[in-house]
């Protein structure tokens, strides 16, 4: 018992500047209203992501069960939002199309960064004509806009949730690029960079060392601010038929269907939407209040 | 001035080659025979065979994309499986559609946005300054195409205020085709009714897909004007007697506006991409319908085309935005 | 007739999130028609606060006047509203600032910049109150900036005026912002710290500069700086500023030849010293004082060679001693 007391002890007391460096973060951001509602709506949306299971009320409704007596019911104590074409309740749909969304997130903004801050940091620090060929080429893939070069991957390896996470992860990456490299190439002329270099540090050690370190802060804000919209981006596929497909509970794929019922039974394209709309705006709080704290400089 | 010019349209004529090489590899990572899908589901043997010579199916992939961007040069997109025209003559029918709808938007995204971010910033911690920031930051996470089908169901379907979708009222004829944009074109020839209904609808499409780019405007415009408005210049012109008016809507918002440019120029980007939806939701006639419809086919030459197109649009527009930097900011001019 | 301008008493807080911060502690002061003033004190004492409070350029949320006058030709500034101060700003108050490179609006030219402050109110160039107001053109505002730059001696103004901010050296910078300030012929001119951001040899032509203009057109100069040289280079009376009160004020001469506030006495000292070339620059011990909590009674004691006990107690009414030779200080009694 006491070795563990000491091996915390031991820990607080070396990583102290960093404990305080966070509590700063936390005691900022507590400060500010939108923070917080943003914080919160993501903090919900998490815990919903991980214990759907247990919030649903009709857990075969999920993916295939069809129940043509309960169809088009209005939302009811039953069903707070109501069933669909094919009497699934909608509720339990939303509820797990949170989980999904959250897969899709992570993932695309995982390995866009997986790709993203590699490129970008050697880009940057090796300069010279690596530099020339990786930022044109990343240049290249932000040329034309996201949403369409995603419809063109998509359209050419055909619809479903994969090849749209596949897609939107290439959509991705080059933004990291650019944040990294421009990162890297202003930290390299830092002089802690210089000096580790003058004691024979290798470049290695260097790119892990002290350059990744300082690119985490950037990095965090736009990974917060990505994951909405990747999972907005997500939706976007799957409404134009491309993504998710029926009858996976994707948000955007809901809200296809529920159009085609919209004038009589409203309910199934607006719960769905409303559920995007929380966790983007909740994605997009949370990264502005961590911007605001972590980089006030910058705006964009 | 004139080398600056040709530095960055070579700049776009590369990029514009590597956008077309990626474009088509990912044609070819299709996956099944692009012979068999080009010729349709009851093409018999035969017919692959000579769909394959006929498109040199057959040659190694770089000869492929030698004869591609011939063909792209020439203005040739191929052919589309699902209409069955050449894909340049139906980007030629839907692309003045989308263009239409895309100026709409983005003018009306510009020109709101700067004067609510003007508004918000000069009565700021006012109601005015909420609703703005409200506004703001929820513009952005709204998905567009439920914004649209929310409208439509309100605004159309309940209310009967603006129409459900299309660019006019099928009993209605188009106005004469002088620059297809309808609402020009009936301007022009004086034809009040087509104008009227044509306004009517491109309304509430434009409203839609300008939305997050007005939200987005909005909030840079505001966050830069009340940044200005403390530097000591603008102290300075207040000390001199410079009326305030004066102040906010020249000397401050001139500064302002260089990253809200910036931001403008995201912005129509991501409005581009928008049109896929937006189009979707009110059969509006345009190219990013035309594209949705040809993906969910499997139709792929028509979503090369129309990538290639709109993503050659965004670098002009780009080019422009850089242009703008020189004519806002004097300090740029002489680099 | 009166002296020009008159404080008295003034006092003024700023809100900060530290808490109240009592930045001017009753500041008394005069000035004399066509007399050149210098208002001299280490940073944070109060000088600018002081010149920007006669112009009401103090943002007013965090800033409050709790007290006081501020009497301009008998009239108290501080009860005009916020149009009639629009008259006085500029047109018979004028202000100079230091650091020309951030009090220029950078995207802007030098000619749209003087233009308007000429034209503001749109009255003509005037000589004084008394000149009655006609509307001028833009034109003829551009023909008098070219005027004034000429006045500064700036090289060939005709050219120079269709410059940005950024294309000028800081000395000819400086010179824009005189003329700015002096287009309207002003009773007052208030030059804030005109020369700190400038090399010791463009210091010494501005100040001649400056020292000609107000020669030839006969203003009233109330000249700020922490630097005592440069104070005494233009000014025939110095007002001394410690810690937001005035603690003496006399002729310059005087103030050379027989300093009696003992924070006058440590400032000389610690500059005297070098032109004798002998002994050790002597300091003055301890601190500005904290703001927010600043010390009781005479706001100088904490840091004085020569405190005593009621120093700690009171503050010391500033009165004057000798012929025209103000000090606020227990030390000596009206005499």
């Amino acid at each position: 018992m006491n070795s563990i007391n000491s091996i915390w002890a031991r820990w607080r007391v070396e990583r102290k500047s960093q404990i305080r460096g966070f509590k700063l973060i936390v005691y900022t951001m507590s400060r500010s209203p939108l923070s917080v509602i943003g914080f919160s709506f993501v903090l919900i949306f998490f815990v919903i992501a991980l214990i759907g299971p247990i919030l649903i009320t009709y857990p075969q409704d999920v993916r295939g069960a069809v129940h043509m007596d309960q169809k088009f019911k209005p939302p009811s104590s039953l069903h707070p939002f109501g069933t669909d074409e094919v009497g699934r309740d909608i509720y339990s749909r939303v509820i797990m199309g949170t989980r999904i969304s959250l897969q899709i997130g992570l993932l695309i903004i995982f390995v866009a960064m997986g790709i993203g801050v590699p490129v970008g940091i050697i880009a940057g620090y090796l300069g010279g004509w690596v530099n020339e060929v990786l930022m044109r080429i990343t240049d290249i893939f932000l040329s034309v806009p996201g949403l369409l070069l995603a419809l063109a991957i998509v359209g050419a390896l055909g619809p479903g949730i994969k090849n749209a996470m596949l897609a939107l992860s290439i959509v991705w990456w080059p933004g990291y690029v650019r944040l990294v490299q421009g990162k890297t190439l202003s930290l390299r002329e830092e002089s802690f960079v210089e000096a580790a270099k003058s004691i024979g540090a290798s470049k290695f050690r260097i790119i892990f060392g002290h350059i990744l370190p300082n690119c985490t802060s950037p990095i965090i804000i736009k990974a917060s601010m990505d994951m909405g919209m990747a999972i907005l981006f997500a939706a976007n596929l799957g409404f134009i038929g491309v993504g998710a497909q029926p009858p996976i509970p994707e948000w955007g794929a809901m809200i296809s269907t529920g159009r085609n019922y919209l004038m009589n039974h409203w309910w199934m394209a607006t719960f769905p939407g409303l559920a995007i709309l929380i966790t983007v705006l909740g994605f997009n709080l949370l990264g502005d209040g961590l911007r605001d704290v972590l980089d006030p400089q910058s705006r964009i | 001035m004139k080398r600056y010019f040709l530095k960055r349209f070579l700049s776009i004529i590369i990029t514009l080659i590597g956008l077309s090489v990626i474009v088509f590899m990912v044609s070819r990572v299709a996956p099944g025979d692009p012979a068999k899908l080009a010729a349709g589901p009851d093409a018999t043997e035969e017919m692959v065979q000579i769909i394959q010579k006929e498109f040199r199916l057959d040659d190694p992939l770089p000869v492929q994309y030698i004869s591609y961007m011939r063909g792209l040069l020439r203005g040739d997109f191929g052919r589309s499986i699902r209409t069955r025209h050449q894909v340049q003559e139906d980007i030629r029918l839907f692309l003045p559609a989308t263009f239409e709808l895309v100026f709409f938007s983005i003018a009306f995204a510009i020109a709101f946005g700067i004067l609510f971010g003007i508004l918000s910033a000069v009565y700021k911690d006012t109601w005015i300054d909420h609703g703005a920031r409200v506004f703001s930051v929820t513009g952005v996470a709204v998905p567009m195409f439920w914004l649209g089908i929310m409208l439509q169901l309100l605004l159309a379907a309940k209310f009967h205020l603006l129409p459900i979708g299309g660019r006019l009222d099928t009993m209605i004829l188009p106005p004469t085709t002088i620059t297809r944009f309808f609402l020009m074109d009936s301007l022009i020839t004086g034809n009040w009714v087509v104008f009227k209904n044509a306004l009517s609808h491109i309304f509430l499409p434009a409203f839609v897909l300008s939305f997050p780019a007005l939200a987005s405007i909005t909030r840079i415009n505001r966050a830069e004007m009340l940044e200005v408005l403390h530097k000591d210049f603008i102290l300075n012109e207040r000390a001199q007697g410079i009326s305030e008016r004066l102040i906010i809507a020249k000397y401050a918002l001139k500064n302002a506006l260089i990253p809200t440019l910036t931001m403008i120029g995201l912005r129509y980007g991501w409005m581009l991409g928008g049109t896929i939806l937006v189009e979707t939701v009110f059969d509006w006639p345009g190219i990013g319908n035309y594209a949705v419809g040809a993906a969910v086919y499997s139709d792929f030459q028509p979503v090369m085309a129309v990538t290639i197109i709109l993503g050659l649009n965004f670098m002009i527009a780009n080019l422009f935005v850089d242009l703008g930097y020189g004519v806002l900011d004097p300090r740029v001019r002489y680099e | 007739m009166g002296p020009i301008l008159e404080i008295k008493n003034l006092r003024i807080e700023f809100k900060t999130f530290e808490g109240v911060s009592h930045v001017l502690d009753g500041v008394d002061l005069t000035l004399g028609r066509g007399d050149t003033l210098g208002l001299v004190g280490e940073t944070g004492c109060g000088k600018s606060i002081t010149a920007k409070a006669i112009l009401r350029l103090l943002p007013v949320p965090p800033a409050r006047v709790i007290s006081g006058e501020i009497l301009f030709e008998g009239e108290d500034l501080l009860k005009k509203s916020e149009e009639e101060m629009k008259g006085v700003r500029g047109r018979r108050i004028a202000m100079v600032f230091q650091d020309p490179m951030t009090f220029l609006n950078p995207v802007f030219t030098i000619e749209e910049q003087l233009a308007d402050v000429i034209l503001a109110h749109g009255e003509g160039d005037g000589s004084g109150p008394n000149s009655r107001r006609e509307k001028i053109t833009r034109r003829q505002a551009v023909e008098r900036g070219i005027e004034l730059l000429r006045e500064v001696k700036i090289p060939q103004p005709e050219l120079r005026i269709k410059s940005h901010p950024h294309e000028f050296s800081g000395g000819m910078r400086q010179r824009v912002l005189i003329a700015m300030a002096l287009s309207r012929s002003p009773q007052i001119l208030i030059a804030d710290e005109p020369t700190t951001a400038l090399d010791v040899t463009i210091q010494a032509q501005v100040l001649k500069l400056l020292g000609d203009l107000v020669q030839r057109h006969g203003h009233s100069v109330l000249l700020i700086s922490h630097d005592l040289g440069v104070v005494a280079k233009v000014c025939k009376r110095i007002a001394v500023m410690y810690a937001g009160s005035i603690v003496e004020n006399c002729s310059t001469v005087q103030l050379f030849k027989r300093p009696l506030h003992p924070y006058t006495r440590g400032l000389l000292n610690s500059i005297l010293v070098f032109s004798k070339r002998e002994g050790e620059a002597q300091g003055i011990k301890g601190m500005i004082p904290d703001l927010i909590h600043p010390p009781s009674g005479c706001r100088f004691h904490p840091r004085c060679s020569e405190v005593m006990e009621v120093c700690e107690e009171e503050k010391p009414l500033f009165s004057e001693i000798e012929g025209d030779h103000w000090v606020g200080c227990h030390l000596y009694k009206r005499g």
